[in-house]
């Protein structure tokens, strides 16, 4: 009994991006009139936004880099059905524990720096999800909660920080720690505002997690996990220990994001240093399908709708949080067709 | 309540549950129906309770054809059901229990029936006590009184001394008599003869889905378990007894809680070499041997011992099973055994012992393609688990089975085979295993179990009942075993 | 300054920070009760309040406001409903995408309306003030929504312990398949209870903008509130008590966070402000980490700690988060 071919299934898919596309649309316009904001305008701005120049395109990126990382990362808790909500503290652990390898005295060596910080802010991730997925193993507490639990955890750490030991000579600030010296900034090419490097690991990252999850022995048995973990007891797999390790992963993804977020975007550390992308990463995952084909392409979209409206309030006095509302947006209507869909074929 | 079930048959596609099952049961009489497992009794009262629908034949209740669509409709006409496992709500109160589905509100007066209804049949029920502390036979009890409650007419009660005390039993019998003396039909399901004969007036032994005898008070067993098992087969050239070596797998006092009623103070040596058979009814306890073994089942009590070696009592037990090699199949294949959306392929490369280098996943290619040729498995490569048959999914399993494994555990290990599969099933297992492979397997059937073993363990209510070479004992002792009969 | 707090004032403002929260925390539990989570809960408060402060502004009733609250967040159910009952969706997914949703949607929409001045529900005092010690007096001046929210507590327990209706929900947050076989309707039963305590949950986002944190912005100040409310709903045991004990408890934190500040000038006052939701939280895990190791342990000897089991331990209505499908 051989399944479908999937050419069956590409009209279906069509006709429901289509549906998607007209209930975001329409209910982004409905929202926008409910705002008596002018509609088009607004969808306009957000497009000029994001792509009216070299600059502005380049700043997508410099979204778009944190995001796919943070989102290769969930692709390997949602594997093994992980809801790692958590990802936000860990990304504020790597960037911390990359600003703290940055202030180590003595060394000279600005490329040395940023290497032992690189290696420092996967660390930092990977502990701080570490220490959610005991909490999980060993303490039963769910990963949501314990995930929490400790973003506001990294929350209050990063506050202390800023503005305890490491604030600014001076007055302490929101504004964050003080700037970093320039040779401790990744370059980045003249007019553009995302740094070479950035881009280089999130495509290794990338490569890499495809072919740790579809090609390594290590993604098969995340997948056996994933689907029925009483069953991997008879293969000699124990799933706990591999829920430990799927988190790490997520947590170093989360961390290298963090590390790039001080050394190439704000060149020092603030308060959001997350600016919210572990959660926005678990939307665009969701939208995937969590799988990694979609993955790249989704997460330049949404990394489009922020940049896109960052002028919204300065252009049309509207709040930037459009952008917020088309994604999560996105994803129920995504849940929507798939729900109606499915409830269809079972009757 | 008079019910006649007339000509009823049920098919699954192309299995056939239930044909022509004719059986009548009047007011006030407790009629018993009896079978071994898969003999279709669970199916005939699912269709009696609204539950399934019927393929054919028809259903009349006081002289009338009933349309039993849905639960509720069975409900509206009188009918109960008890079930084995209860359906109730263990955090809340006896009283509260009792209430729920019933028409009448008042607090007060429901407590009042409780409590009258209780006294008259001699059942002590705490109104409020939360019902998760009460004992199986307790919740079985409220949920009796709330079907008397709600005015049941056909009461029918599924294998209802499992895991009751013999002090419950004797409040339990009696109430039954009481009731089936108001008027109230009794259906009564069980395993157990000599129950079936304390209580019933009447009995309808059910086999593969078809009547095979009806008989009234007085009863004889022997009658009765040939009808449940079949007569004792024609003598087949019996495999020859094996060689046996040293001890290989010991139970010490071993007590277990999993299946409804476990394992209690299971003490078994077995040797190398040796093909066990065990036999018994759903739910004795065969399961959970296997699973101790296989180090998936932790002992409450007592000691696995494995190869000299005892197995720890926390998660890591499976995997110390497995690396001395033991290989277990579990009934459920796809639930258990298998991944529904992985390929075979796949499974080949879980299985797979040796990591190459990069941790890159071993092309595992020809070598599935040689298990589908040599075990006959209709599928490619490339398929699925989820998509191969029921059979397919078995012949997979056993393709994938450790050929160098010095004990094997099966749990129905021709479930869902023909004839022909099953036979080259054991032809695998007892001439391309090594000899010195020990076996130990589970079956509901009664033949396979006195053809393939060398020694027969009859398991009943988590007991071992019976420990025998096959050449001692015979299939009307094990039938009578099987169903708790003392010798 | 904490210690310039005297007890009777501390009490006073411990109710009136934990009376939205209770009330919050309160309809989440009619919702699990019966077997759906709403994850929504931290969107939901903020889309609410923005809509009871809006509507409030512009029709200069806070009646209409608290009312318009109510019904934002019922709107919410409507989705976590259909989405969950109805197509049998991942409620834990539908839950996380409308947060983020309603949040956004909350700051999108109530822009206009930012750092405006608008209607306030105040203290009142009671009927008979005069007559009361002066200290008293002033634990007992609270504000409306405090009355509610205890009263919520005493309507929801007794919903839960002595009405048929509560027992039926609670049967199908239990063993839906079972409440099914006795003739009751799960589907709707819970569609109701996700209404009416996402309906319930909106009336304390309103709380907020009404009363303890008059007004709107971009933060409004209730964010996290929700996390902390789905939190107090688990480790509360789905018990109004205790549930509304732990909401106290958090608002404490609150509360003392604000005094503790010049005890410790080495810490920044923005730690002091972020800490109770850590320090609840884990509080939370730590109490159940205990409970759950006597439990396993088994009947312990010691009288404490089987008083402090039976206090703290909780057992999920069983058929939370999953969706029940008909045969």
């Amino acid at each position: 009994m051989k399944k479908p071919p999937t050419t069956r299934h590409l009209p279906q898919a069509a006709f429901d991006i289509l549906s998607g596309t007209i209930l975001v649309f329409g209910f982004t316009a409905l929202i926008l009139l409910i705002a008596d904001a002018p509609v088009l305008a607004a969808f306009k701005n957000i497009w000029m936004g994001a792509f009216v120049s070299t600059a502005k395109v380049s700043q997508v990126l410099s979204v778009w880099v944190p995001l796919i990382l943070c989102s290769c990362g969930l692709l390997y808790t949602f594997r093994v059905n992980l809801w790692n909500i958590g990802i936000e503290g860990q990304i504020t652990m790597g960037a911390i524990a990359a600003m703290a390898a940055l202030r180590i005295p003595g060394i000279e060596n600005p490329t040395l720096l940023l290497i032992f910080s690189f290696f420092a802010s996967i660390l930092g991730g990977a502990t701080w999800g570490l220490l959610t997925g005991l909490l999980k193993t060993r303490g039963g507490v769910h990963e949501i909660f314990g995930g929490l639990g400790l973003n506001f955890v990294a929350q209050g750490f990063i506050l202390w920080l800023i503005f305890g030991p490491w604030k600014r000579p001076g007055i302490a600030s929101m504004s964050g720690t003080e700037l970093l010296d320039h040779d401790l900034w990744l370059s980045t090419p003249t007019g553009w505002r995302v740094a070479t490097m950035g881009l280089l690991v999130a495509g290794s990252v990338v490569i890499l997690t495809w072919l740790f999850l579809e090609k390594s022995r290590f993604g098969l048995k995340l997948k056996a996990i994933g689907q029925n973990p009483k069953a991997t007891l008879l293969y000699g797999l124990l799933p706990e220990r591999y829920y430990l390790k799927a988190i790490m992963i997520t947590g170093a993804c989360a961390g290298i994001a963090g590390f790039l977020q001080v050394t190439a975007v704000y060149h020092r550390l603030i308060p959001s240093i997350s600016s919210g992308y572990g959660y926005l990463a678990l939307l665009v995952v969701m939208l995937a399908g969590y799988r990694i084909l979609l993955l790249p392409i989704l997460a330049l979209f949404f990394a489009s709708l922020n940049v896109g409206s960052i002028q919204l309030p300065i252009v049309l006095q509207l709040d930037s949080s459009l952008s917020g509302v088309i994604q999560g947006c996105c994803v129920l209507s995504a849940l929507l067709i798939l729900g109606i869909r499915q409830k269809r074929e079972r009757s | 309540m008079d019910v006649e079930f007339q000509h009823i048959s049920k098919n699954f596609g192309s299995v056939n549950a239930l044909t022509d099952v004719s059986l009548t049961a009047n007011s006030g009489t407790i009629h018993g129906l009896i079978g071994e497992n898969g003999a279709g009794k669970s199916t005939l009262m699912k269709i009696l309770t609204g539950y399934q629908s019927k393929s054919g034949g028809t259903i009349v209740i006081n002289g009338r054809e009933a349309r039993l669509n849905s639960p509720k409709e069975a409900a509206v006409l009188g009918i109960g059901m008890l079930y084995q496992e209860p359906m109730d709500f263990t955090p809340l109160t006896v009283l509260e229990n009792f209430s729920l589905g019933n028409p009448e509100r008042n607090r007060k007066k429901l407590r009042l029936s409780l409590q009258a209804l209780a006294s008259r049949f001699g059942f002590h029920l705490a109104p409020d006590r939360a019902v998760e502390l009460l004992t199986v036979g307790e919740r079985q009890q409220i949920e009796l009184l709330r079907l008397i409650h709600c005015k049941t007419r056909l009461l029918i009660l599924d294998e209802p001394t499992t895991g009751i005390s013999p002090a419950q039993k004797k409040t339990l019998f009696p109430a039954l008599k009481h009731l089936a003396a108001d008027g109230i039909t009794i259906l009564l399901v069980s395993h157990k003869l000599e129950e079936v004969a304390t209580l019933c007036s009447e009995v309808t032994v059910l086999r593969h889905g078809s009547v095979t005898h009806h008989t009234n008070a007085p009863f004889h067993f022997p009658e009765l378990l040939k009808a449940m098992f079949g007569s004792v087969p024609k003598q087949k050239d019996k495999e020859a007894q094996r060689e046996t070596g040293a001890q290989i797998l010991q139970m010490q006092n071993v007590e277990a809680s999993s299946e409804r009623l476990g394992l209690k103070q299971c003490t078994v040596k077995c040797a190398e070499g040796e093909i066990i058979g065990l036999a018994g009814l759903d739910g004795a306890g065969q399961s959970t041997f296997l699973r101790l073994a296989a180090g998936l089942t932790i002992p409450d009590r007592g000691s696995v011992i494995l190869f000299g070696k005892e197995l720890p009592k926390n998660i890591k037990a499976c995997l110390q099973s497995q690396r001395q090699q033991t290989s277990f199949i579990p009934a459920d294949r796809l639930e258990e055994a298998l991944f529904a959306d992985i390929s075979l392929t796949d499974h080949f490369n879980l299985k797979e012992k040796q990591h190459s280098f990069l941790g890159i996943r071993n092309n595992n290619r020809v070598q599935t393609e040689k298990a589908i040729t040599t075990f006959s498995i209709k599928g490619e490569p490339d398929y699925a688990a989820g998509d191969l048959s029921g059979g397919n999914q078995q012949r997979l399993l056993l393709a994938l089975l450790d050929p160098e494994s010095r004990l094997v555990l099966l749990e129905n290990p021709t479930r869902g085979l023909d004839i022909r599969s099953g036979q080259w099933v054991w032809d695998y297992l007892r001439n391309k295993l090594s000899p010195q492979t020990t076996i130990l397997f589970s079956s509901p059937e009664l033949d396979e179990i006195l053809h393939f073993s060398d020694r027969i363990l009859v398991f009943h209510n988590g007991l071992i009942v019976l420990d025998r070479a096959v050449t001692d004992t015979s299939h009307a002792a094990i039938a009578a075993a099987m169903t708790g009969m003392t010798e | 300054m904490i210690c310039d707090l005297s007890l009777p004032v501390l009490i006073a403002s411990v109710l009136a920070a934990s009376a939205p929260l209770i009330i919050i925390a309160l309809g989440e539990t009619l919702s699990e009760k019966s077997g759906v989570i709403n994850l929504s809960l931290d969107g939901v408060v903020l889309f609410s309040a923005m809509a009871a402060f809006v509507v409030a502004k512009e029709t200069d009733s806070l009646l209409l406001g608290f009312f318009a609250g109510g019904c934002a967040g019922m709107l919410t159910g409507i989705i976590i409903g259909y989405f969950s009952i109805y197509l049998h969706l991942s409620q834990v997914a539908v839950g996380f995408a409308l947060s983020l949703l309603c949040r956004d949607l909350a700051y999108f929409l109530g822009n206009p309306y930012s750092r405006i001045q608008g209607p306030a529900l105040l203290a009142t005092k009671v009927p008979f003030y005069d007559a009361l010690p002066s200290s008293l007096q002033i634990i007992l001046t609270q504000p409306l929504t405090v009355w509610f929210a205890i009263f919520l507590i005493f309507a929801l327990y007794y919903f839960f312990t002595f009405t048929r209706t509560g027992l039926c929900l609670r049967s199908v947050g239990e063993n839906p398949a079972a409440s099914f076989a006795r003739g009751l309707n799960p589907g709707k039963i819970q569609l109701t209870a996700v209404l009416a305590g996402a309906f319930l949950v909106g009336i304390g986002g309103a709380a907020y903008s009404l009363s303890f944190k008059p007004g709107w912005g971009h933060p409004q100040g209730a964010e996290g509130i929700g996390w902390i409310g789905l939190a107090l709903v688990i480790f509360g045991g789905w018990n109004p008590w205790r549930v509304a004990i732990g909401a106290m408890l958090f608002a404490f934190l609150q509360v003392s966070s604000i005094g503790l500040q010049d005890l410790f000038p080495g810490i920044p006052a923005q730690v002091f402000q972020t800490a109770p939701f850590p320090l609840m939280i884990f509080t939370l895990i730590i109490l159940h980490y205990s409970t759950r190791k006597n439990a396993k342990q088994g009947n312990s000897k010691n009288k404490f700690q089987q008083f402090i089991g039976r206090v703290f331990m909780s057992r999920a209505p069983k058929a939370l988060g999953r969706s029940y499908r008909q045969e």
